[in-house]
């Protein structure tokens, strides 16, 4: 289909941005890489009367990989941060789940702000901001303002970014010590949305016991959640085929999936048990062998 | 004189111009002054249509028309291709069949979700569009029939008027007394198999444009299989002669079948051109098409095979039930197809088949990439293959055991096929094919990966009929230059015709390939054709181009004997030229042309094949797949595939056209489902939701094959469009019970979801 008619305005810098956001309100909607916008106005399932670019507004788009964060400018293309030098050595999770977004051509476009903000429940970057403390920067008439991820995102398709604001960036803390990561999904072909997707990022201390263990899942709610029970149950143990089974049956009370075409509840359940415990093993297992030992 | 181009894999001539983006599909069809059409579509699956107000519509400025039921005939469609099965057919099976076309717009009700009920024709798409929702149609919902079940039920709406029940064609072949055999028979497996609705999705979606001239004469480019078909069927709605309609089939993306069928968009898109004196497009979204271009393969199988103890087949029944949507335009070809195909390359000495068409608030459903047949061979093979088990004999074995052997060749299968001639095996070598696919695949079992998963193998063979009547036609002359022009009625989706036929009329007339234009899907320069559909082309065409290109080298040597003053039997046509044996005297073919212009002597041949029945091709496939226990997920490993489709023309479109089909039948296989909720509403109409495999989801096919001549055509050919997609369902659904743990349920059914496998393991 074709979009219905609207009114295209590009603005060139961020205040112009805003200033269109605040004369439009409810009915702009930024475009961003436009790989979840414009197929939703191409099957008319969104109508906004005006389209608020932001491909010419600079500085939207840094990344940068420092000792503890990775901070990713709202603007920055998925493919940027795929092929960002060193992230795979530093935090094997986020290149896993970059990789899964789409295919190539879709990361090409894709924008990091963008996905944040469509907030679809199976979001690999949602996993990402909420497994790593992300700190999302809002800029709005009345300046900027930083809110963590689990506030940001409330459910399906909403965030708690007002219609006058901007994402810009987002800072993701990065595990430090002696640490590994994993981001595993199920999906029926290459490239498709995840039925389910777990990132697990396993910290050990001392003894080679759990000191810091992170487990987020997504596909399996409104949004990405955050398995504390299992983290809980991990914790100050060492992470072996038994401990993670055992933390792993915590896991049912924390996620609520429903049933589509493709998966029905009972089958999410099963899948999301399975890979939490394929990621934490991985996780662990990279955690074992991390050459990469930042001071705690 | 020695056959030269014929069995060469010359690359293709069409993909140079395709490559670099200087291919003419409908989307660059552009007539200046175009107007373009968009359809206002049934969002019920079942509704009265009470009222309809265009005028909001009418009103929206770029707006030139809004077409409704009322401005256009509200007869059925003509009849197309096969509706009316040949006397033959008739006399032996007395079949049970209600003629079900679908009108032009329908008056009445709408019977799917997507139906076309009114078009909006405007100066672009996205004003239709615009003006499309502006449409207002008051509709009164009726109970919606999403399954057969729904349709069968006893206080079930009639979906068509004049009905006592939704049942659109049923009819038996019988050989013997199976029942009594079963009776007798050590094993009788008796399962339910179902196999689920698919779409075809060529890449490139349906379109038409219609360009009326000053003087009544209409041209209409349309993305079809069938150009002259539909010219006909123009001709009939219209009222214009057929001399006066020119239907071009362009590049065409991909067909697969689901072009093969008449579709009223495609009419209306002429009849509003004539209407409005201008020209007029449309191309269709995915949306639209995913709605309502045609689907297939819904099938569900309620079969008995027998078996001896030794693992002979002893009989065979089966009552097939066809979900074939709101309509049933052909008849009863596909549920005969099944039929037809149903034994395959075995002995099955009793049979007895019963096939339902049932009507359903659905998508019409029609021949989609062997047609019927996959649906035969999925019951079949998988039956064959439990059976085995329940004897503790080797499948491989059971399968030797029973497939008709070379020896036996012709080998009449006591039924018939649906051109009503006796359904005989001419030709081919199945125990080969079998042992050589078992070869490359390895026949070890009960393996597991290094990362834990269990693997098995499976396999299953079929034969194809192909290269159907009633005929195809070609043109063949010589232009000034000295080329050759070869005009058919055969329409190329991708088969490469422009270079397998230019292979066939080079050898049969002494000139290169190169030398040879092929024009197809035009009906202009041939006053008859059929169009490409049912694996016939290179068989039909090909045999017609190959006589008509004989014809026109006689008159060349005629012509040329009488130039030269030697014997036609002393000379020879080679690389251009028509030369005296032995000597160097040579006249090129231009300078011939030019002489037969100026004598007013004719170089130029029409001819039509006719072919007596179908030719049949055969194949083994076999596969190894992986299957993750925790999760039900399937990695196809290795897949082979040995077939025999006759004489080879282009090994290497030979080998495209079989890994596209086997892609497709993966597809089915683990992939792809048409899922309507019951309330007949669309639930996938996007690709996102309907999953088609992409690269990486098709594993390395590797292809051996025999050549076996077919006995019905000089050349000795058979078809092989369709061969591909007709055994990986059943192969993978073998390989997947293999690789299950013991106690696992049985597969019954595609596509081989992960939450269906998972379902199998967990039931033990």
């Amino acid at each position: 289909m074709k979009p219905p008619p609207f009114e295209y305005i590009a603005p060139e810098s961020i205040e112009e941005a805003l200033a269109a956001l605040r004369e439009h309100g409810d009915e702009a909607k930024v475009l961003a890489g436009g790989q979840s916008l414009m197929p939703l106005l191409a099957f008319r399932l969104l109508r906004p009367s005006v389209l608020v670019d932001l491909n010419r507004v600079p500085g939207l788009d840094e990344l940068r990989l420092d000792k503890e964060t990775l901070v990713v400018g709202a603007m920055a293309r998925q493919r940027a941060v795929e092929m960002l030098v060193g992230l795979r050595e530093r935090c094997a999770m986020v290149s896993e789940a970059v990789e899964l977004v789409g295919h190539v051509a879709i990361r090409n476009r894709g924008t990091v702000g963008g996905s944040l903000v469509h907030a679809d429940p199976a979001a690999e970057w949602a996993a990402l901001v909420v497994a790593l403390d992300g700190e999302l920067e809002l800029f709005g008439p009345s300046g900027s303002r930083k809110m963590a991820a689990a506030e940001f995102l409330i459910t399906y398709f909403t965030t708690a970014l007002a219609p006058d604001e901007l994402l810009t960036r987002v800072q993701l803390s990065l595990p430090n010590g002696r640490s590994g990561s994993c981001f595993l999904e199920l999906c029926r072909r290459h490239g498709d949305f995840a039925i389910v997707g777990v990132g697990a990022v396993v910290t050990l201390g001392a003894n080679g016991e759990v000191a810091d263990g992170r487990v987020v899942l997504i596909g399996i709610a409104e949004r990405a959640v955050r398995a504390t029970a299992v983290e809980k149950a991990l914790a100050g143990e060492r992470p072996t085929e038994q401990t993670i089974a055992q933390a792993v049956r915590e896991l049912d009370g924390e996620i609520s999936p429903g049933s589509d075409i493709h998966a029905s509840e009972s089958y999410r359940r099963q899948v999301a048990a399975v890979l939490t415990r394929r990621a934490l093993a991985r996780a662990a297992e990279r955690a074992q062998k991390a050459e990469y030992a930042s001071e705690a | 004189m020695a056959r030269r181009w014929v069995g060469q894999p010359l690359r293709r001539r069409e993909d140079d111009r395709l490559l670099r983006g200087r291919g003419r599909f409908i989307g660059d069809v552009a007539i200046p002054g175009e107007l373009h059409v968009v359809f206002v579509r049934s969002p019920y699956a079942h509704a009265r249509i009470v009222a309809i107000d265009e005028s909001r519509a009418l009103a929206l400025k770029g707006v030139v028309a809004v077409v409704t039921h009322k401005d256009v005939p509200d007869s059925p469609l003509p009849p197309f291709l096969w509706d009316t099965p040949p006397e033959k057919l008739v006399a032996a099976l007395k079949p049970f069949l209600r003629p079900c076309h679908p009108p032009l717009l329908p008056p009445d009700r709408a019977r799917y979700v997507g139906q076309a009920l009114v078009a909006v024709v405007a100066e672009n798409r996205y004003v239709a569009e615009d003006a499309a929702e502006l449409v207002v149609v008051e509709y009164e919902p009726l109970e919606p029939l999403a399954t057969v079940e729904a349709a069968l039920a006893g206080d079930a709406p009639m979906v068509h008027d004049g009905w006592e029940d939704n049942i659109a064609v049923r009819f038996t072949v019988r050989k013997g007394d199976a029942k009594d055999a079963l009776a007798n028979a050590a094993v009788v497996v008796a399962e339910r198999f179902s196999i689920q609705r698919q779409a075809g999705i060529p890449i490139e979606m349906r379109g038409a444009v219609a360009d009326p001239d000053e003087d009544g004469s209409l041209t209409l480019w349309c993305s079809t299989q069938n150009a002259h078909p539909l010219r006909r069927a123009m001709s009939r709605v219209s009222g214009l002669a057929p001399e006066r309609i020119r239907v071009i089939a362009p590049d065409v993306g991909g067909g697969f079948g689901i072009k093969g069928v008449l579709y009223p968009e495609d009419l209306l898109v002429g009849l509003i051109a004539l209407r409005l004196g201008r020209p007029v497009k449309w191309l269709e979204d995915r949306l639209e098409h995913m709605q309502s271009a045609v689907h297939a393969r819904e099938q569900v199988h309620e079969l008995e095979l027998g078996l001896s103890a030794e693992g002979e087949i002893v009989a065979l029944r089966d009552f097939i039930r066809v979900d074939t949507g709101a309509y049933n335009p052909l008849g009863l070809v596909i549920p005969y197809n099944t039929i037809a195909h149903l034994m395959g390359p075995y002995r099955v000495p009793a049979f007895e088949a019963v096939a339902e068409g049932v009507i359903t608030t659905k998508a019409p459903t029609a021949p989609y990439r062997g047609a019927g047949r996959p649906e035969a061979v999925f019951a079949f093979e998988r039956a064959l293959e439990l059976g085995a088990h329940r004897l503790n004999l080797d499948s491989l074995e059971v399968r030797l055991r029973n497939l008709v052997r070379p020896e036996e060749m012709p080998f009449d299968t006591g039924i018939l096929y649906r051109d009503g001639e006796p359904l005989v095996l001419d030709g081919g070598d199945y125990p080969e094919l079998l042992r050589r696919a078992a070869d490359r695949i390895g026949w070890d079992s009960g393996v597991r990966l290094a990362d834990g998963r269990r693997v098995g193998r499976g396999i299953a063979m079929y034969v194809e009929g192909t290269g159907i009547g009633p005929y195809e036609g070609a043109h063949v002359s010589l232009t000034a230059d000295g080329r050759v022009l070869v005009r058919t009625g055969a329409c190329s989706q991708g088969q490469g015709h422009a270079t397998v036929l230019a292979q066939i009329c080079a050898d049969a007339m002494g000139v290169g390939p190169d030398d040879v234009d092929i024009i197809g899907g035009d009906t202009e320069g041939l006053e008859r054709g059929w169009g490409t559909v049912a694996s016939r082309s290179v068989v039909v065409a090909g045999s017609a181009v190959s006589e008509a290109a004989v014809t026109v080298k006689q008159q060349l040597l005629k012509l040329a004997s009488g130039l030269l003053e030697i014997a036609s039997a002393d000379l020879t046509v080679e690389d251009g030229q028509v030369r005296a044996v032995g000597t160097a005297r040579a006249l090129t073919l231009a300078e011939i042309v030019a002489e037969a212009g100026r004598r007013g002597v004719v170089l130029e041949a029409t001819r039509y094949h006719e072919p007596p029945t179908v030719t049949w091709s055969s194949g083994a496939h076999t596969a190894r797949v992986a299957v993750d226990e925790e999760t039900g997920v399937v990695e196809v490993l290795d897949y082979a595939v040995v077939h025999d489709c006759g004489r080879v023309v282009n090994p290497l479109v030979v080998e495209g056209q079989v890994i596209g089909g086997v892609a497709q039948g993966l597809a089915g296989a683990l992939y792809e489902e048409v899922l309507y909720d019951e309330d007949g509403q669309l639930l996938n109409g996007t690709l996102v939701d309907y999953l088609v495999p992409t690269a990486e989801e098709v594993p390395t096919i590797r292809l051996d094959h025999l050549e076996t001549p077919s006995p019905l055509n000089p050349l000795g050919l058979r078809g092989v469009g369709e061969g591909g997609a007709i055994a990986p369902p059943a192969v993978i659904a073998n390989a997947v019970q293999d690789a299950l743990p013991p106690g696992a349920g049985v597969v019954r059914r595609t596509p081989l979801s992960p939450p269906y496998v998972r379902e199998l393991i967990g039931r033990q």
